[in-house]
């Protein structure tokens, strides 16, 4: 009984996690219809800029709760940046052609953040530069080494991986007579139900919400209604990456572990859960995500850890092979 | 089509490719044989992709797994084989039918593989398709990674080292002809009409899942053959050269040379191979620059190098040139 609920605590927050990115992928592709590739890449840069954030206010040396809130603002604000620069340079340009370019381009994103992140910093590749021009025998003004100095030695970060500050002190309770339950646990909860509260708020209470339901329904017709479709797909965008690097601190905060590949599986399993729930509908990303965390977490927990990461894969099949549409997707039939 | 047609067509190109491999293995030095062989490898996988992504339209990009699965079982069947000689036949003859045997086997299961993979994904709409392929790719590579039987992490080492030009350029013959004649088959027509409106095609009677599903497995055993070769030539076969990049790789093979193209990728993947082999120093720039490349090429030139066409329908018309104006033949 006490690992059952173990289990259940452990699922439902690496659940939500799963939620707040799938509904990034949901959103997405209810107005667009894209999968966006990259979003699993945009929760890695979420994780990376609250590192960034991090050290540069000093939260390994002093670690306060409003530093802990600064994080948080300014991982948000540089992820929805990274969402907005996405669509208008990468996928917007595109809109109008075939659905396959825009995806080509999505995984060229992808990518180009990976690898990109995984380069060495600007100032050991302008060094590098150097040594090399100089072998060739070109001299390098004093102007240019003066300005390669002052490059950023921490970014990009490299391969190697880097481990995030503890915001605040860990506290670990038992309840229920053995059940582990840690303050990361319960705030990390209660944040990301913060966040799906609000979005469900923002899609279903507010004009930009009802615009963006009426893009997603019809994108022409919205527009011709009045209905601002660019800015509305911006904002989807933002506020999808937003949510993702919101999941990226709450997992950073206890698995402290952060690399330039750390979005690839989220993301894929985010995705799944997107699937699963029907992908478009936002409930269905939420219920989706949890569900995977559930499972994954008591397929781990009651057979062996090493099926983990199959899991959701088999989820995928059984939904793919059953349900395509999804568990709250419309069932759309394809016109010409 | 004629008795003569057939034979002509697929028969014909091996004999005049033949002599001429025998020559290039004869002449080249060793460092020009890797080159050579790791371009005719890196064909082989372009243009198998371009089976699915190019004439069928779906985006697979989960090729590397495929590919693995063929190296791993022509690897240990040679592994397994290697001490034995076949009774009344000298060495080379039976270590070729070994490796023959051992390659054949590879494209079977990788043929298997892409069957599995392919039934329940390719339902799908092509959007969801390169996502899942994605997704299988990896989890082919874990399975591996965790199997005793296969080596684990570090793979198997000491492989017979049986992959020439010669080889590698009939693998490369063979991947050829079967792209040409299947492009110019029924089933090749079916596969264009799905690419171009796979709506319209059911409507015409198409069976959309089933002629995916055939160009998926056709691709994955293609892949295999590939996987089969390269490991046969650095003697070595380790999950980690199974990965996401190689599968990237080729994908940005065939969207250059332009997807449906079967000269494209052959020169998209010819350009790609020698300008790596000109920029080792480069090595971790790699990925970014083929990522680079793909959204600047389909933010400029999303029909790559090629489009459709194929280079010699370029050629005048009295070398035999069609002129094709950039629609399915």
């Amino acid at each position: 009984m006490t690992e059952l609920l173990q289990h259940l605590v452990n699922g439902t927050s690496l659940g939500t996690i799963y939620a707040l990115i799938a509904l990034g992928y949901t959103m997405v592709y209810g107005v667009l219809k894209l999968i966006n590739f990259a979003h699993g890449d945009v929760y890695m840069v979420g994780a990376f800029a609250g590192y960034y954030v991090a050290s540069a206010l000093g939260v390994q040396e002093r670690p306060t709760l409003g530093k802990a809130v600064l994080v948080f603002v300014g991982a948000m604000a540089i992820t929805g940046l990274l969402g907005f620069l996405i669509e208008r340079l990468a996928y917007r340009p595109l809109r109008a052609r075939p659905r396959l370019t825009a995806l080509i381009t999505a995984i060229g994103v992808s990518f180009l953040l990976e690898y990109g992140f995984q380069l060495p910093s600007f100032r050991t590749q302008a060094a590098n530069l150097e040594g090399a021009l100089r072998g060739w025998g070109v001299a390098v003004p004093a102007w240019l080494s003066a300005l390669f100095a002052r490059l950023p030695a921490e970014f990009p970060p490299g391969p190697t991986p880097r481990f995030f500050p503890e915001p605040f002190e860990r506290v670990d309770w038992t309840v229920l007579g053995g059940v582990h339950v840690s303050n990361y646990d319960v705030v990390s909860l209660l944040v990301a139900i913060g966040f799906m509260v609000a979005l469900q708020l923002i899609v279903f209470r507010t004009r930009f919400g009802t615009a963006m339901r009426a893009v997603s329904f019809d994108a022409r017709t919205a527009g011709l209604m009045g209905i601002p479709v660019n800015r509305i797909i911006s904002g989807t965008f933002v506020l999808g990456s937003v949510l993702a690097g919101v999941a990226a601190l709450l997992v950073a905060g206890s698995r402290p572990r952060i690399d330039p590949i750390m979005g690839l599986m989220p993301g894929l399993k985010a995705f799944v859960a997107a699937v699963f729930g029907g992908i478009g509908s936002v409930p269905g990303a939420m219920v989706g995500g949890l569900a995977l965390g559930l499972g994954e977490e008591m397929v781990a927990g009651y057979t062996s850890s090493s099926f983990r990461d199959g899991i959701a894969f088999a989820m995928l099949i059984l939904v793919l092979l059953v349900r395509p549409e999804g568990l709250f997707g419309r069932v759309t039939v394809e016109k010409v | 089509m004629t008795r003569g047609g057939f034979l002509l067509r697929s028969l014909a190109p091996f004999l005049v490719a033949l002599p001429i491999l025998w020559l290039a293995q004869r002449s080249a030095p060793a460092d020009v044989t890797i080159v050579l062989i790791s371009l005719g490898v890196n064909v082989i996988l372009a243009v198998s992709l371009n089976v699915v992504n190019g004439f069928a339209g779906q985006f697979s990009i989960g090729h590397a797994a495929f590919m693995a699965v063929g190296a791993y079982t022509a690897a240990e069947i040679t592994v397994a084989l290697r001490e034995v000689q076949i009774a009344g036949l000298p060495v080379e003859m039976s270590d070729a039918v070994v490796f023959a045997a051992a390659l054949g086997a590879g494209m079977l299961l990788a043929a298997v593989a892409g069957l599995i993979v392919g039934v329940p994904s390719l339902r799908l709409r092509g959007d969801y398709l390169a996502m899942v392929t994605l997704g299988f790719g990896e989890i082919i590579r874990v399975v591996i990674e965790n199997t005793k039987f296969l080596g684990g992490a570090t793979g198997i080492s000491g492989l017979p080292p049986y992959t020439t030009i010669v080889w590698t350029g009939l693998g490369v013959v063979a991947t050829v002809v079967m792209a040409r004649r299947l492009e110019a088959s029924t089933q090749g027509r079916a596969l264009l009409a799905i690419r171009e409106d796979e709506v319209a095609a059911e409507a015409m009677g198409v069976d959309t899942v089933g002629w995916k599903v055939r160009a998926f497995v056709i691709s994955a055993a293609f892949a295999g053959l590939a996987g089969g070769l390269l490991v046969h030539k650095i003697q070595i076969c380790t999950p980690r050269m199974f990965t996401f990049v190689k599968s990237m790789e080729v994908v940005v093979m065939v969207v250059l040379g332009g997807m449906g193209s079967i000269s494209g990728s052959i020169v998209a993947a010819t350009v790609l191979t020698l300008a790596l082999e000109w920029l080792r120093g480069l090595d971790q720039y790699r990925m970014v620059i083929y990522s680079l490349l793909l959204i600047v090429l389909m933010l400029t030139r999303p029909e790559g190098l090629f489009g459709t066409r194929e280079a010699w329908d370029l050629l005048p018309r009295w070398l035999g040139g069609r002129r094709a104006d950039g629609r399915a033949p």
